[in-house]
């Protein structure tokens, strides 16, 4: 199995690492036994988000597959967000290998898990 | 970049000397051993030479000796073969739950066979469980297949007792010695097995190049039909240049079996020493003492062994996560997992195999950067508690 040059350079130093607080949405997915877990937080401004930040316990796709996914709704609206798909991490990766895609829709999931909790919390304002 | 190589349990440089040695035998000495003229008796007289030296370095006959492919197919072989043979007796094998892909695979398969497979359970520390073994044995029961020793965690199984076992039930007992031959003292007749299956590149000879040992008399069928090498038992062209280095290669490890363990065994120490009381969060794998001397295997919990492994790798460091053989599957390791480990434990651990080359500076260098790396993935890591404090520790003076 073989990574591209890019998900190594996501993975060794991944963007946007971290806990937040006072965050707009969290999103949790994915189980210690299936050896990933991805927590993605989002500060959102006029449902704008501004910032996203992330932890992962996983492996070197899923770690680069979540500062991608974050690095990407940054700065995009709560609906362009919720547009992303794995298939655009992905690409920005440059390729995952097969057994590796589910890392890039688990951090689709988190992501939108993240957006739903926002905008959840927003309509029961 | 240094370049370290901690990944001796999935395979050994070719030593240089042997590969000096055999050489000849596939550019000038090249004949088929199977032919009739005098190229043919050339190669034949080495695959002789070949056959006694194995037979000596197990306490075997010649005639026990059977060269098979690598470790994979002589676990097949031994299997399958005997299953086959001794259908009529019974159709139940027993093998231990931490066996080598090579064997559980077959098992599964003879299993949509009709044949029956009680999967022998392990101690937390992979040891065989004696009591329950008794317990599997059948009446129908025609086979027990366990290993030597296991090739992730490193524990060494208790072969005599197993044997004795075996023996009181008259049952066929077949041994993977993969990962002990050349480096435990194996005597084929004490504690006495039926079969023994070894690997050449395990123990710095040729890949490609494998032994079972199936004691005379046993009955065992052939699984590779072709012409009429190795007794009719297995055909197949005569891999001569490889079974050369597989005998020269074992021959060595045994001769310098004692010198080679202490130059693991305290690169291994110094390992789990530093890891144990310099990084926090950390479990050993397998048996704490009845271990390969040159198996480290820890869990660094709260971190998924992939990321860990190529973080390594970055840094020139090749360790493996399980075995070679499961890599780029996503299930955690069916050994950690039969020795107890929690799934999310598992996914986090990492064999170290060390070597002759290896030295205690890079031992201290793999130490030093993965105390660093563990420290990074930690940050990222979700299930770190937020209670404690991500920290390693100094190396503290000797």
């Amino acid at each position: 199995m073989l990574y591209t040059e890019k998900v190594m350079d996501a993975f060794q130093n991944p963007k946007n690492v971290g806990d937040m607080e006072n965050y707009d949405g969290m999103g949790q997915t994915g189980s210690e036994a299936c050896g990933d877990i991805m927590q993605v937080f989002i500060k959102v401004e006029n449902d704008r988000i501004v910032d996203a930040k992330f932890k992962t316990f996983g492996c070197a796709a899923a770690i680069a597959s979540s500062s991608t996914a974050t690095e990407l709704i940054k700065g995009m609206t709560v609906e362009e967000a919720l547009q992303v798909t794995n298939k655009r991490v992905i690409e920005i990766l440059g390729g995952l290998p097969p057994q590796k895609v589910h890392c890039s829709v688990l951090a689709e999931e988190t992501i939108k898990a993240a957006i739903e909790d926002y905008i959840q919390k927003r309509d029961n304002k | 970049m240094k370049k370290i190589y901690m990944d001796h349990a999935a395979t050994t440089p070719l030593d240089p000397e042997i590969f000096k040695e055999i050489m000849p035998y596939y550019t000038e000495i090249f004949g088929n051993a199977n032919s009739q003229h005098l190229f043919g008796r050339e190669s034949v007289v080495v695959v002789d030479r070949a056959r006694d030296i194995i037979a000596k370095c197990l306490g075997a006959k010649a005639n026990e000796i059977y060269f098979t492919s690598g470790g994979t197919e002589s676990d097949n072989w031994a299997i399958r073969g005997v299953a086959k043979a001794h259908a009529h007796k019974g159709k139940h094998l027993i093998v231990s739950a931490i066996e080598h892909p090579a064997m559980l695979t077959t098992a599964k398969e003879l299993e949509k066979e009709g044949f029956e497979v009680t999967f022998a359970e392990v101690d937390e520390y992979g040891t065989v469980d004696l009591e329950k073994l008794k317990k599997a044995i059948r009446k129908d029961t025609i086979f027990i297949g366990i290993m030597y020793a296991n090739n992730e965690i490193g524990t060494i199984q208790p072969i005599e007792e197993i044997s004795k076992i075996a023996q009181e039930h008259g049952i066929v007992f077949f041994t993977d010695a993969v990962q002990a031959a050349g480096v435990l003292k194996i005597d084929v007749k004490n504690p006495k097995v039926d079969m023994l299956s070894l690997s050449g590149h395990k123990f710095y000879g040729p890949k490609g190049v494998g032994v079972l040992y199936i004691r005379s008399g046993l009955k065992i069928d052939k699984i590779l039909t072709g012409g009429h090498q190795e007794r009719a038992m297995r055909g197949g062209t005569t891999n001569v240049p490889g079974i050369l280095g597989l005998a020269l290669a074992l021959e060595k490890a045994v001769k310098e079996m004692d010198e080679n363990n202490r130059h693991v065994t305290a690169l291994r120490d110094h390992f789990i020493h530093r890891v144990q009381t310099e990084i926090p969060h950390v479990i050993l794998n397998g048996h704490p003492t009845n271990r390969l001397p040159a198996n480290a295997n820890f869990a660094f919990r709260f971190i998924e062994g992939e990321s860990l492994l190529f973080s390594l790798d970055m840094h020139g460091i090749a360790i493996s996560s399980g075995s070679a053989c499961s890599s780029g599957s996503l299930e955690p390791s069916h050994v950690l997992l039969a020795i107890g480990l929690p799934e999310g434990t598992a996914h986090g651990s990492l064999r170290f195999s060390f070597g002759k080359h290896n030295t205690m500076e890079e031992v201290d260098y793999t130490v030093d950067k993965l105390k660093e790396i563990i420290v990074r993935l930690r940050d990222l890591s979700p299930i770190f508690p937020k209670t404690e404090k991500n920290v390693v520790f100094d190396k503290k003076a000797n």
